[in-house]
């Protein structure tokens, strides 16, 4: 999808443009705080450098004595921060919570989080590295992370969630305008933390949405046998395969692709495999039993995130690769 | 080390004995029970690691100057980061200003012979040295790639040296409480007679203040490491979700300790900039009790905020709303002290010093960093700016901005008494405009790029952002220039500074009252204590260059 | 530094000006010490706390394992290990030295009968499979229901991972497997064991029960290291008092050790009501 410039408002010198309905609440606060800052830095920085210049160290002007402290003064300038970070406290805490309450007809799409992609899967159990959606309807995104924890940042949306494994996590933005809008991870997972985006893509209507879906979802079980290793190659890219595994013979945190089939792969601790069909299925949904020489044990097991055919599809994808 | 040698008025000084001379050789340097040894061993140990910090820092700044790969891949930028972090916070910002400048400077302040306990000083500085070995020994033998934070469950499956980085951590702990425990225990039993509480000088509040914290959060890292060893050693699970434990657990054991440990940091900058703005301003501190119990507030205020660095980590939202309103609680004193200091300055007469730049650059620096503050503790803003850079600019904003320049402040005020020299002021002068233009260009940039969504620990990034990483990168190497130029000027005025006066800047607390350097008893009789800040008798001599107490008989 | 008060008495510091002085700042620092053992320790209850509020079924199954009976035991060992120690300050106090050293060495004595009791419990374990985390693979009989292996949705924990290749460093490998594929990862585990006890005739037992030996060896093997070093230092002061070093004018080492080990008895009289006695 080509990024279609939002009507919305645009970037200005703090904040990028607000591309979600969460958005403006957000920067109002942002931009309230910040011109309290403002004010009170110019006038600290202004009063210190009036009494530098006032005061300065010359010959003959000596320090003068004064009250070396002052009741009522003390009181106000205590007082009237109170009441400011008060305000400050409330605008934050009342926004907060109407960022972070999805409204109960959200249309849901669960997020599994990993080294280093995303993975959305959709209400017909498709899934996907890019987060598709309808236009002008509030979307919830329920994840969770396989490995460590990742955090889901959308930063036009002003959403940011943390993805930790063994718990449901959940995050809520209204995006009306189309377009395409950069998710990035928030929360430092290692190698290729900056690598981990991905696209909020907002589809112009609904009906092209569902058209897309349907579409996508059927993808691989429709493919004729002829085309499969099409698919796989659409799987390699979306499925994590590609963060560790070249096709180009360049040797990544897995070994690569390419020239992979037919031949024979020296083991860790001896022996020797020949990369055939069985070889790559257990590759896939055991890679613990069976490590390359030279090679770390870090592959996660694909067991029960591939179906048969996908695995099928792959090894066909694999066998083109020479 | 040089000693105080050379002409002074035209007549010649006969060299006088003092700490750095009473005993010579390494071995009665590194058994020394001396606190004022101890001090200058730590201050050089920590300027190391401050080095390396900083040049770890250049690194990652010159791999950011352009997108994509540029000078190191993606794990030896991760590992990088994780150094430059861990070495500034647990090697040179923790033990800090209460090792390096607090073990000298504390007892003289109160007219005593040395720490309550000396050879737990002694201690506390070989555990620097065992943890510090222990950490670099992991950075040497592969380094560590998790960040200074070790959060689960990526510290507990990632395969580098993290038992070996904890554990040096672990050991630093104790360097610190040992620390802490040794300075509560003297303010509280080593007070001459006349010095109640409210007639110390603020600094001794302040690290008063600080080994409270040290004392009572660091156990608290101590078992959290522990457990992080535990977990990666023995596969002990309470941080694993697959075994049944929380890996955001992890997260409010660290930071229970580790927002404590940032006003470790600022606490003590904090008491210096008291002692420098008034002595340079030759004027009364305005505030004394209101900054003296802000010390004790700010520390106890500081164990009840952990929560606001976890905002987005799924905690509840009734957990969210407390930590946030306990963080603006923090800051009310923190402000405060920022109108004390100014009020300070009113009718004074002030002497813009390198000590005093410093100290005034403080107050626009640490101004910064705790308004943005205000920003972090907003629960709506912070969803939207943690984990960006916003948030790396806060943190140097009141940590480098903060504690560095407080420092750096105190290096200078302290230099002369510490060394016996001083150090050429124009070359300070220089160095400082060098570090204000080079922070602020360096780290201002980062919290629009943070605003805009640039998130932090990132190797590499979209194009969007480029010219604010150049920006940055530029500002760092400035920055840089002016950290060289004092490292210069401080080693040269070691060998060629004029030799100081007693009383150089005209301070009135009780270390002024002895030679500098002092003897290695510190004083030849107990000195009574006054008014630290009674600046009224005191008068400057032409003949030695420093300040003269006309009620105070002691000689040069 | 020739003024009487350094001169009558030879422990007393050049910095102190009495020795009362320096008793008192000596007392403020092992208390403010023992401060930092509470909050390390704290740390530990926390954690307990969180799970036992979370999951108080592992809590109510898991410590039938442990045996009362040897906790009462080891209970009734340091209090009374305490009682000769508090006996040993007074005894110092009044300069009674053959009294002193044999009070010592009764608290020495229990410290030993304390890790003794805890070398059998732990063996016990051992034995039977009842550890910590990843090595929870219980295999206990005789206790109530016959127990299973633990069957688990992660591969079962194999050899540790090939050596480095040659000419690399030595990179340290973590414990941890690999986590369960998918996000029902835990829920497939807890799902699995269910069907394995039902089609085994077996009673319910709860997920995670690895969590409470985690949290029992953690605290109760911290909670022995500081025993060990409390026998270290009695031993120490037992030397010098063999050596006739404490008297009435100076006893402070065996003030302050006792006072330590006063704090090493009170965290098990927490520990042993909160780990073995739970209803």
């Amino acid at each position: 999808m080509r990024a279609l410039m939002s009507i919305d408002s645009g970037p200005g010198f703090w904040l990028p443009r607000q591309s979600s309905t969460t958005a403006p609440v957000v920067d109002h606060v942002f931009h309230a705080v910040t011109n309290i800052s403002i004010f009170f830095f110019l006038l600290i920085t202004a009063t210190l450098l009036y009494f530098i210049w006032k005061y300065r160290a010359r010959p003959g002007h000596e320090a003068q004595p004064s009250p070396t402290h002052n009741t009522p003064l003390e009181i106000t300038w205590t007082f009237i921060p109170v009441v400011i970070v008060l305000w400050i406290f409330w605008e934050g805490f009342t926004v907060f919570v109407d960022i972070s309450t999805p409204p109960a007809s959200a249309y849901e799409v669960q997020l599994t989080a990993q080294k280093w992609n995303w993975l959305f899967t959709y209400p017909t159990g498709y899934t996907d590295t890019d987060l598709h959606v309808p236009p002008g309807e509030p979307i919830r995104v329920v994840g969770t992370a396989v490995d460590v924890i990742h955090s889901f940042f959308v930063p036009e949306f002003r959403v940011k969630r943390d993805m930790v494994p063994g718990r449901y996590e959940e995050a809520w933005f209204r995006a009306d305008t189309p377009g395409s809008y950069q998710i990035f991870c928030a929360e430092y997972c290692g190698k290729d933390h900056s690598a981990m985006k991905a696209m909020v893509v907002v589809h112009p209507s609904k009906d092209d949405y569902e058209k897309w879906l349907a579409d996508a979802s059927d993808f691989i079980a429709k493919l004729p046998p002829e085309r499969l290793a099409e698919g796989g190659e659409k799987l390699y890219k979306q499925r994590g395969c590609k963060q560790c595994h070249s096709i180009d013979g360049s040797a990544g945190t897995g070994p690569s692709f390419k020239g992979l089939w037919g031949h024979d792969q020296p083991l860790e601790g001896g022996g020797v495999a020949h990369v055939d069909e069985n070889y790559v299925r257990q590759s896939i949904v055991d890679p613990h039993s069976q490590i390359v020489a030279g090679f770390q044990p870090v592959m996660p097991s694909f067991q029960g995130r591939l179906k048969d055919r996908e695995i099928t599809a792959l090894i066909e994808y694999i066998k083109t690769l020479q | 080390m040089a000693t105080a040698e050379g002409t002074v008025a035209g007549r010649k000084v006969a060299e006088r004995d003092n700490y750095l001379t009473h005993t010579r050789g390494f071995l009665s340097w590194a058994f020394t029970l001396d606190h004022k040894r101890i001090g200058i061993m730590y201050l050089v140990s920590i300027l190391f690691a401050f080095l390396l910090g900083g040049l770890a820092a250049l690194a990652v700044r010159t791999e950011l100057i352009a997108p994509g790969p540029t000078i190191m891949s993606a794990d030896a930028y991760n590992k990088m980061f994780t150094l430059h972090g861990a070495a500034m916070v647990f090697l040179f910002i923790i033990p800090g200003i209460p090792a390096a400048l607090g073990n000298f400077v504390l007892p003289l302040m109160l007219g005593a012979k040395d720490v309550a306990f000396p050879r737990l000083n002694l201690a506390s500085y070989w555990l620097w040295v065992i943890g510090a070995s222990c950490a670099i020994g992991a950075v040497v033998a592969g380094g560590v790639d998790t960040g200074w934070t070790f959060y689960t469950p990526y510290s507990t499956t990632t395969n580098t040296n993290v038992i070996a980085t904890t554990m040096g951590a672990f050991i630093l702990g104790f360097s610190s409480i040992f620390t802490g425990l040794n300075f509560i225990v003297t303010i509280h039993k080593l007070r001459p007679t006349g010095m109640t509480w409210f007639k110390m000088p603020l600094f001794l509040w302040a690290l008063y203040g600080t080994a409270l914290i040290q004392v009572l959060a660091t156990p608290v890292l101590g078992i959290t490491l522990l457990l992080l060893i535990a977990e990666r050693a023995l596969g002990v699970g309470i941080f694993d979700p697959a075994l049944g434990g929380d890996p955001v657990l992890y997260q409010h054991f660290f930071w229970f300790y580790s927002h404590p440990a940032v006003y470790i940091m600022i606490l003590p900058a904090m008491g210096v900039i008291s002692e420098v703005i008034s002595v340079h301003s030759r004027k009364h501190i305005f505030g004394y009790r209101f900054i003296a119990l802000s010390s004790i507030a700010i520390a106890a205020f500081g164990f009840l905020v952990w929560g606001h660095h976890m905002f987005t980590s799924g905690q509840s939202g009734m957990a969210n709303a407390i930590f946030s309103a306990l963080t603006f609680s923090v800051a009310i004193p923190s402000a405060i002290k920022v109108w004390n200091w100014l009020a300070t300055l009113y009718k004074g007469n002030i002497q813009l010093n390198t000590a005093m730049l410093y100290g005034l650059m403080f107050l626009v620096t640490f101004t910064i960093g705790g308004l943005t503050g205000l920003h972090l503790g907003a629960l709506a803003i912070d969803v939207h700016v943690h984990d960006t850079y916003f948030v790396v600019a806060h943190f140097h904003y009141v940590m480098f901005g903060g504690a560095v320049v407080a420092f750096l402040a105190g290096l200078h005020h302290w230099w002369p008494k510490m060394t016996g020299r001083m150090f050429d002021e124009r070359l300070g002068r220089v160095g400082a405009a060098l570090v204000f233009v080079g922070f602020n260009v360096t780290f201002f940039t980062q919290f629009v790029m943070g605003s805009h969504g640039m998130p932090r620990r990132y190797y590499d990034y979209t194009p969007q952002f480029t010219i604010y990483h150049q920006i940055s990168t530029i500002g760092s190497y400035v920055m840089a220039a002016g950290f060289f130029l004092t490292a210069y000027y401080l080693l040269h005025s070691l060998f060629r500074g004029k030799p100081a006066p007693m009383n150089p800047w005209g301070g009135n607390s009780l270390e002024w009252h002895t030679p500098s350097p002092p003897p290695h008893d510190n004083f030849a009789e107990t000195p009574s204590a006054e008014d630290p800040y009674d600046f009224t008798r005191l008068k400057r001599d032409p003949a030695t260059g420093g300040y003269v107490s006309s009620s105070y008989e002691g000689a040069r | 530094m020739s003024d009487p008060a350094h001169a009558s008495s030879p422990h007393l510091q050049h910095h102190f000006e009495t020795p009362q002085q320096q008793f008192d700042a000596g007392k403020l620092g092992i208390w403010l010490f023992l401060a930092t053992e509470i909050l390390l320790f704290g740390g530990l209850f926390c954690a307990y706390a969180i799970y036992r509020a979370n999951h108080p079924e592992i809590f109510v199954y898991a410590h039938q394992f442990l045996n009362k009976y040897w906790g009462g035991t080891n209970t009734v060992i340091l209090l009374c290990s305490s009682l000769t120690m508090a006996w040993a300050v007074r005894a110092a106090q009044l300069g009674q030295r053959k009294l002193l050293v044999v009070l010592l060495s009764l608290t020495l004595l229990g410290a030993v009968g304390f890790l003794g009791i805890k070398y059998v419990e732990y063996k016990e374990k051992w034995e039977h499979g009842l550890l910590w985390g990843a090595r929870y693979a219980p295999h206990v009989e005789g206790h109530g229901a016959e127990e299973p292996p633990v069957p688990k949705a992660a591969a079962p924990p194999a050899a540790p991972p090939a050596a480095a290749p040659p000419g690399s460093f030595v990179v340290e490998r973590s414990a941890i497997r690999p986590a369960p594929p998918g996000p029902e990862g835990t829920v497939i585990a807890a799902e699995e064991q269910e069907e394995h006890l039902e089609e085994a005739g077996i009673h319910r037992r709860p997920a995670n029960v690895q969590i409470f030996f985690s949290i029992y060896f953690l605290m109760t093997g911290l909670h022995g290291i500081h025993v060990l070093v409390g026998m270290g230092a009695i031993a120490w002061i037992l030397v010098r008092s063999i050596r006739g070093d404490f008297g009435p004018q100076y006893f402070t080492p065996v003030d302050f050790v006792g006072l330590y080990w006063h704090l090493v008895d009170l965290i098990w009289i927490f520990l042993f009501p909160l780990l073995y006695l739970i209803h």
